[in-house]
């Protein structure tokens, strides 16, 4: 088991001509995720390796079935890809790009709230099943089948977090990257219901960073709702403060935000937070091998 | 981005939005030309630096004559301010705004910002602005009055209302309120603007309601559909080291430390920096070189490091991904020939075609210590620090 990506889900590539499109494309396949489709604009009928291109997102899900986007399109037109898979009534839509303008996700994230959607990212790696699909630019190399999830709002550091895991003996279940960018699609709490709910999943990993309210969020619903262990760790304590917009973000953000804030959030929900990054691997093995 | 005062009520001018009447001036003398024009005293001097506090940090100078404009615009340009936003080395003063002083009954705040918990546009306003707003968010919460819109409805008569009715506005205030807003929100969407403020926004005893101050950040990433904006940007408002880091699309935020680093994504760039300092070391700064980062890229992130004076010693930490590491080896190489490094660098790195990168940093014949994990690269690192 795993959540959300696995062996059958079938991904078309947006954006699957471009330079990063088509080296993560590639990847993909070589990892041995069922890559279906590709849409380029203005390409459709070509092929890239062996995988049909098509103009239209609609087109690509009627033609190969597909039931997934991953989304390479740069950021002047990715808002518009978004909005296109969801129009498209894809299940599930994985946005890698960095730097979309943050009124553009504002209109996506209205558009995803009457659809069935889930959108993953934007500016994240994506999502991974060990052994089955990896729907993103992680390294899959890295990874191991196994019982542990991992949800982190960063990129690389969930790279760091699960090679320690997979040095420690530890694998995954699934793991996501939700993002760095203030407004995304999937949240650490819908993430961590999903591990919660998921029988094969036995502790979790939670990586956040400074800014915003979703770490202390999260450690609310995990205090409630999550009865698998968890472990955690918040980038940021010594970063340069008053990097700040002036009184309105003071304002509603009131004192969360800084990292020793979601620490305390977090320890106070019963999380096991993790200070020095290097140690993180032998920590899960330590806290985990109880639990599984 | 950021832009001054004096640049945000143009905005707001061009909006519609009502500022009280003045200008720009960059020398005592232009103050003075500009305070003639407007026809009475007092007038106030506002130093323009892109931080706020700056009332309280003595910033804000009301002059009842044209000796006390000369007086005070001497005093303010040049000066160093230092106000709790600034950091303790404060902002040199270049320019100041000269406006009408107003008979002013009320100070109200309005504020519209993205709310990332929602999703949507939060517009603020209270009837307690002025300096102490913060201190009313944290004590007094409920003198707020917050909305939530969704772009894609717009903002609605109804959003509307909740302000005017909760914050008992007079009727002749309540439509000027609501002309204000309106046009506020426009701007705010036309131009893709992180932060719209104004504190305070002032009722005068003629009944008027006029933007005392405005603030207007923008989104860096919807930038690129607004030149016009771009000219307003000021370079003696930004640390040299982050406007030369910026020509290259890398993000740079320079430290007081020693240790200087470079790494592959925002979060991992912080846990590094944290794990310097666990390691008994200072981050000399905060270098992400990003997903898509060329050899041009790292070379050039790494000669803006070394220029810092301050550095010590140098830690990358990279873990291929979107970047594969022979690219990366392949920009520290031809950094490291083209600058002259004369400190000791230590090289983590994981991910993508780990092996190949490795083989590019030992088959350069340079003196990169490399390390195995994060834990030995802290401790190589925190080594040179203390040495």
């Amino acid at each position: 088991m795993s959540i959300w990506v696995n062996a059958e889900t079938r991904v078309l590539v947006q954006g699957i001509t471009g330079r990063e499109g088509q080296f993560h494309a590639r990847q993909c396949i070589a990892y041995g995720t069922k890559v279906v489709a590709g849409v380029t604009p203005g390409k459709g009928g070509q092929y890239m390796d062996e995988v049909p291109v098509f103009n239209t997102v609609k087109e690509a899900v009627r033609e190969t079935g597909a039931n997934c986007s991953l989304i390479f399109v740069p950021p002047t037109f990715a808002a518009d890809a978004i909005l296109e898979s969801i129009d498209a009534g894809l299940p599930l839509i994985v946005a890698i790009t960095e730097g979309i303008p943050v009124l553009d996700m504002m209109r996506v994230k209205g558009a995803l709230k009457s659809s069935s959607s889930r959108l993953i990212g934007p500016n994240c790696p994506g999502i991974i099943t060990p052994g089955q699909a990896k729907v993103g630019i992680m390294p899959g190399h890295i990874h191991r089948p196994g019982n542990i999830g991992v949800v982190s709002r960063s990129g690389t550091l969930t790279y760091e977090v699960v090679h320690q895991l997979t040095l420690q003996g530890l694998g995954q279940s699934t793991c996501i990257g939700i993002g760095g960018d203030p407004i995304n699609g999937t949240n650490f709490i819908d993430c961590l219901k999903a591990f919660q709910e998921d029988p094969e999943t036995k502790g979790i990993v939670m990586v956040g960073e400074i800014g915003g309210s979703a770490e202390e969020e999260a450690a609310e619903f995990v205090k409630t709702f999550v009865t698998k262990p968890v472990v955690g760790f918040v980038a940021g304590l010594t970063a340069p403060p008053g990097r700040r917009m002036g009184h309105a973000g003071a304002i509603i953000s009131g004192s969360s935000g800084t990292a020793q804030a979601k620490i305390a959030a977090m320890e106070a929900a019963g999380i096991a937070v993790v200070k020095n990054l290097g140690h993180l691997g032998e920590l899960c093995k330590e806290i985990f091998s109880k639990a599984t | 981005m950021k832009i001054h005062e004096y640049q945000a009520k143009e905005l707001f001018s061009k909006y519609g939005v009502t500022v009280p009447r003045g200008g720009v001036a960059f020398t005592a003398h232009e103050a003075l030309e500009v305070a003639k024009t407007l026809g009475g005293y007092p007038v106030v001097l506002k130093a323009q630096i892109h931080a706020g506090g700056r009332g309280k940090g003595g910033g804000v100078k009301l002059a009842f004559s044209e000796e006390e404009v000369k007086q005070y615009a001497s005093e303010l340009i040049g000066m160093r301010l230092v106000t709790h936003q600034t950091g303790p080395e404060g902002k040199i003063v270049r320019k100041i705004l000269v406006e009408e002083g107003l008979p002013i009954v009320q100070e109200l705040y309005l504020g519209m910002l993205p709310d990332r918990r929602t999703g949507t546009i939060a517009i603020m306003a209270s009837l307690a602005g002025g300096m102490d707003i913060e201190e009313v968010a944290a004590k007094e919460p409920e003198k707020i009055i917050t909305v939530n819109v969704d772009p894609l409805l717009g903002l609605q008569p109804f959003h509307i209302r909740q302000f005017v009715y909760g914050l008992k506005l007079s009727s002749d205030i309540a439509k000027a309120f609501t002309t204000m807003i309106t046009n506020l929100y426009r701007l705010f969407i036309d131009y893709d603007c992180s932060l719209v403020e104004i504190n305070p926004l002032v009722i005068t005893s003629d009944q008027r309601l006029i933007a005392l101050d405005a603030k207007v950040n923008f989104d860096d990433n919807g930038l690129f559909r607004h030149k016009d904006i771009l000219a307003y940007r000021d370079l003696d408002e930004e640390d040299p080291f982050e406007v030369e880091a910026s020509k290259y699309n890398l993000n740079y935020i320079k430290m007081d430390g020693n240790i200087g680093n470079m790494v592959n994504g925002a979060g991992l760039a912080m846990a590094t920096m944290d794990l310097i300092k666990l390691a008994g070391a200072e981050p000399a700064n905060f270098l992400d070189v990003g997903g898509g980062a060329s050899a041009e890229m790292v070379e050039n992130g790494f000669r803006i490091i070394l220029s810092d004076p301050n550095v010590k010693g140098v830690l990358i930490n990279i873990f291929g991904g979107i970047l594969r590491c022979d690219v990366l080896a392949q920009g520290i190489v031809e950094a490291a020939k083209k600058v002259e490094v004369k400190v000791p660098v230590v090289i983590r790195m994981e991910g993508t075609n780990v092996e190949k990168g490795r083989e590019i940093l030992q088959q350069s014949g340079l003196n990169l210590i490399v390390a195995t994990d994060l834990n030995d690269a802290a401790q190589k690192i925190a080594a040179i620090a203390k040495s």
